[in-house]
């Protein structure tokens, strides 16, 4: 797994950083240091977390997914032109958006597993077709309502005000979703096999 | 404004949930326990990944690769304290969380460099693993320019969250 390579790759740099900058003493002291800042961090989360998830469940159960999938639907014609004549597929693919929107990524993984597992299946030669491209370019982009995460660590910081950064968060990520598919498009008129 | 959005949307989603005739209560907590067991899955990973990001800020290695990628970051304009945030937000999650929370502890969460660090997190995602994940499951060799155009999406999204709380704060 990459993640081995990544947490044996950071205590390599900074190994590394410690000897080129005589910070020994600093670096050992870190290593306990760090162990509780993760036991503090993820108490002080657990509050926004379960709150939010919690608020994800109500909207989902209320119908706002499925509000949420009526407005989508012109979007996914255009994005994903199988969606006309395959329901099933729409149904995953909003499902997904939506799950993502809401902040229940949980929710959102299996969902649009399923959708690439139908994209994939109509072409069985392991290349990705376009509609796949694009199906995990907007799944990279993540676009969220609420950052519950983000929030959380903040208020355990000791802001006041965790959501003022929401307006810059969605333009933010509307821009960079935009962006990805942009580039998608782009790169699929020019890509070779 | 801004700070009636959240408690608006609480009342909202409750009086909605009445309305349909539903039980917001007993749905809140049915979602908090899930929000729990999400939490118990995130706490090992937290512990490691905080012990291994303090080591490398305490051992000096971020000031060295933050001047050394500093003067692209001026150039488009993001802050240069960001830069470890950058090249760990498309690999792990975890770790980008603890490296932003590191950052935002240090420079001010109501800092520029913290409100970016904050505005980064939230609006993009890990991309080499969901590639993986979602790639992997539709068992797909030839991923073809899936990674090129994620990774346009991500520096959008870092351009972006810097100039956007230029703009905004």
């Amino acid at each position: 797994m990459i993640i081995d390579w990544i947490f044996t790759g950071i205590v390599l740099l900074a190994l590394l950083g410690a000897i080129l900058t005589g910070k020994g003493g600093e670096l050992a002291a870190a290593v306990p240091k760090g162990a509780q800042a993760g036991v503090t961090l993820a108490l002080s989360l657990a509050g926004s977390i379960c709150l939010w998830t919690g608020v994800g469940k109500v909207m989902e159960k209320v119908g706002f997914t499925s509000f949420l999938s009526r407005l989508l639907r012109p979007f996914l014609r255009k994005i994903f032109p199988s969606t006309k004549s395959d329901p099933v597929l729409s149904g995953h693919l909003s499902a997904n958006i939506c799950a993502n929107f809401l902040g229940l990524g949980n929710a959102a993984t299996p969902m649009g597993i399923l959708a690439a597992q139908r994209l994939a299946g109509r072409r069985k030669d392991g290349i990705a077709s376009h509609e796949l491209c694009r199906l995990v370019v907007l799944n990279t982009a993540s676009i969220q309502l609420i950052p519950a995460t983000v929030a959380a660590a903040r208020v355990s910081l000791g802001c006041n005000t965790p959501f003022d950064i929401l307006p810059a968060v969605w333009v933010t990520s509307l821009c960079s979703a935009g962006m990805g598919l942009t580039a998608a498009f782009l790169l699929g008129k020019v890509w070779k096999k | 404004m801004t700070d009636y959005i959240v408690p608006l949307l609480l009342f909202g989603v409750c009086a909605a949930a009445l309305y349909k005739k539903e039980h917001p209560y007993s749905l809140l907590i049915d979602g908090a326990s899930e929000g729990l067991k999400l939490l118990v899955t995130l706490i090992p990973t937290l512990i490691l990944l905080m012990t291994a990001v303090t080591m490398l800020r305490a051992s000096g290695a971020v000031e060295i690769i933050t001047k050394f990628l500093s003067p692209v970051f001026t150039f488009f304009g993001i802050p240069p304290e960001t830069a470890i945030l950058v090249l760990l937000r498309p690999i792990s999650g975890s770790a980008a969380l603890a490296v932003g929370i590191e950052l935002m502890a240090e420079h001010g969460v109501n800092s520029p460099v913290g409100r970016t660090v904050a505005v980064m997190l939230g609006s993009t995602e890990t991309t080499f693993y969901t590639i993986s994940v979602y790639f992997g499951a539709a068992g797909i060799q030839k991923t073809r320019y899936a990674i090129p155009a994620a990774l346009v999406a991500d520096l959008t999204g870092f351009f972006m969250a810097a100039l956007t709380v230029r703009l905004f704060f």
